[in-house]
């Protein structure tokens, strides 16, 4: 090839390299200005329920479209309790989901199973909505509200979150479907970040005389916290923001109860339901801001878990 | 360095040990009596069994399915292969550190008292004795003692595979199996491993695993030669080296092949 030619080709490459890494960079930058985007535009709807309720919009349990009064605190209680609920159940599960699958399962068994777990995030959450409604609450209506209280419902400290009406429908009930919603999405990245923690770590561990249940609590889990807590917090975020499952059993009354096994409401499943009767500013109003909060909550708890991987990465004396 | 005594006392005695990764058979009749207090040294081309013979001793292939092995390894005249036998209780007389350091993800102070803990109830004040003692026989008290709060794996490589050497003997074993403790090592942290290996001798019984003959001639009493699962020559180490019985043996450690 001529040197004028190559020359004119280098020209063209260094060319549609500028271009490839201009569009990549464009592409990052419409995920930052989107971002920026929505939470202005959050903040700019909730501008008049700002104006009107102040800081107390946090703390009232009001919320009365009649008066036009709005406070956002029993659904952020109850976002927060669900959440809760739906962690506590998680993550011993799919920890033992996890544990199963990579040091115990048999071989045969363990991608029939890892699909299952899967296929288990792949339901449509409108899906678990209705067989939590038709299917699981009437037969936790039955069989465990009874129960619980007769049994826990009496105790003195614990008794008063589970007594109560055996109506199936509840925060308790929210709690647990969204913790089945979650545990696929935390068993598998807990599976995935346990197969990679190489064989000779674990065998030094059992080496040494360690028991499974010792390899997993001291070298596995230390070994793979940052994925964990990953996994965790994608959990969570899920359970924060689901709607549709929620917005079916959790019986959507904006009442602030003891009882877990009363109804309750949470933010997103208020959104969805009040959004298509919402008249007047500031009804509409109030509940952008409440999509706001669950926003602001959602980036506080990816916050404190970034924070806290940080503390313990530093404690630890990592890279000293 | 070498064994000229006469008779040393056996620690370990393999009987008819026949090892399978499922129907392939990966060790073929292997007697050997392991002598106490010494240094013993399995070398071997890639893939001839000396690693999987090592982890036998301990039964780390039991964590596999498909891995099995018939015949005897007789520690103190007891069958370790035996399935009464309590896999924990063996796995704390017989220590192992492998071919690239692997601290657990955890201080150095705890590193060391993560094994002790798995059986004995040490007060605060025994325990530090216990990581002072274990990482004093180590030789590496006197780098890490000021930071051992710190994360393991903040060591050089060196100073890590020392540190599960001594993670190892912590538990007090009776037995060390090595499996290529200094494949993974530069030549100075090396030569402090081989250093360390030769002090140890003293207290406990030695099996290392090595790609290196000049290792094997420089740190062992006895040398294992094992090809194709078989074990070829076991003897004394300078005979070995210099006076072979078996041409097989003679070929490898001449160069002429392997």
């Amino acid at each position: 090839m001529p040197t004028f030619l190559q020359e004119a080709s280098h020209k063209r490459q260094a060319l549609l390299d500028i271009l490839f890494r201009n569009l990549t960079r464009l592409a990052a930058f419409t995920v930052l200005a989107l971002l920026g985007a929505i939470i202005a535009s959050l903040i700019v709807g909730s501008m008049p329920a700002i104006h009107a309720f102040g800081f107390g919009f946090i703390t009232s349990s009001e919320w009365n479209p009649v008066t036009d009064q709005y406070g956002a605190w029993i659904p952020i209680v109850g976002t927060l309790i669900t959440s809760g609920i739906a962690l506590l159940i998680a993550i011993p599960v799919s920890f033992g989901i996890a544990v199963f699958l990579t040091e115990l399962s048999p071989r045969w068994l363990r991608r029939p199973l890892g699909i299952a777990v899967e296929l288990l995030a792949g339901i449509p959450s409108i899906i678990y909505g209705m067989w939590g409604l038709f299917v699981f609450a009437p037969l936790f209506a039955d069989h465990v509200e009874p129960w619980l209280n007769d049994h826990i419902g009496t105790w003195p400290l614990l008794g008063p979150f589970f007594s109560g009406p055996p109506m199936g429908i509840g925060m308790l009930t929210a709690g647990i479907i969204l913790s089945i919603m979650v545990i696929p999405f935390i068993a598998s990245v807990m599976r995935d970040v346990f197969d990679v923690v190489p064989p000779m770590l674990k065998e030094s561990a059992y080496g040494l005389g360690a028991t499974t249940w010792e390899v997993m609590r001291n070298v596995v889990l230390p070994y793979t916290k940052i994925g964990v807590v990953g996994g965790i917090m994608l959990g969570l975020g899920r359970a924060l923001g689901e709607t549709m499952a929620v917005t079916f059993v959790i019986g959507n009354a904006h009442e602030l109860n003891k009882s877990l096994l009363m109804p309750g409401n949470s933010i997103s499943s208020a959104l969805a339901n009040e959004f298509t009767e919402a008249v007047g500013e500031l009804y509409t109003s109030s509940l952008i801001e409440l999509g706001l909060i669950l926003f602001f909550i959602t980036f506080v708890v990816l916050s404190l878990a970034r924070l806290m991987l940080f503390k313990l990465a530093k404690s630890e004396g990592r890279g000293a | 360095m070498h064994a000229e005594t006469a008779t040393p006392n056996p620690k370990l005695i393999v009987k008819d040990l026949n090892f399978f990764y499922g129907k392939e058979r990966a060790l073929k009749d292997i007697n050997l009596t392991i002598p106490e207090k010494m240094v013993t040294a399995f070398i071997g081309p890639s893939g001839c069994g000396k690693s999987t013979l090592l982890r036998t001793f301990n039964r780390m292939y039991q964590l596999y399915p498909k891995q099995s092995a018939t015949g005897e390894v007789l520690l103190d005249g007891q069958n370790l292969l035996d399935k009464k036998q309590d896999l924990n209780m063996l796995r704390a007389k017989i220590g192992m550190v492998f071919q690239k350091p692997t601290p657990f993800p955890m201080s150095i102070y705890d590193n060391i008292a993560f094994g002790v803990k798995l059986y004995e109830k040490l007060s605060r004040n025994e325990m530090d004795e216990r990581v002072e003692w274990t990482l004093k026989k180590a030789a590496l008290w006197n780098e890490v003692k000021d930071k051992l709060k710190q994360s393991g794996t903040g060591l050089s490589g060196g100073q890590q595979q020392r540190l599960c050497i001594a993670r190892a003997i912590a538990v007090k074993p009776q037995v060390l199996l090595l499996d290529e403790p200094t494949s993974a090592l530069d030549p100075i942290s090396t030569a402090n491993i081989e250093k360390l290996v030769d002090e140890l001798k003293q207290d406990f019984t030695i099996v290392i695993v090595t790609h290196n003959m000049q290792q094997a001639a420089r740190i062992s009493d006895f040398t294992a030669y094992m090809y194709l699962g078989e074990l070829i020559e076991f003897g004394d180490t300078s005979t070995v080296f210099t006076n072979p019985k078996r041409k097989e043996t003679e070929d490898y450690i001449t160069g002429r092949f392997g």
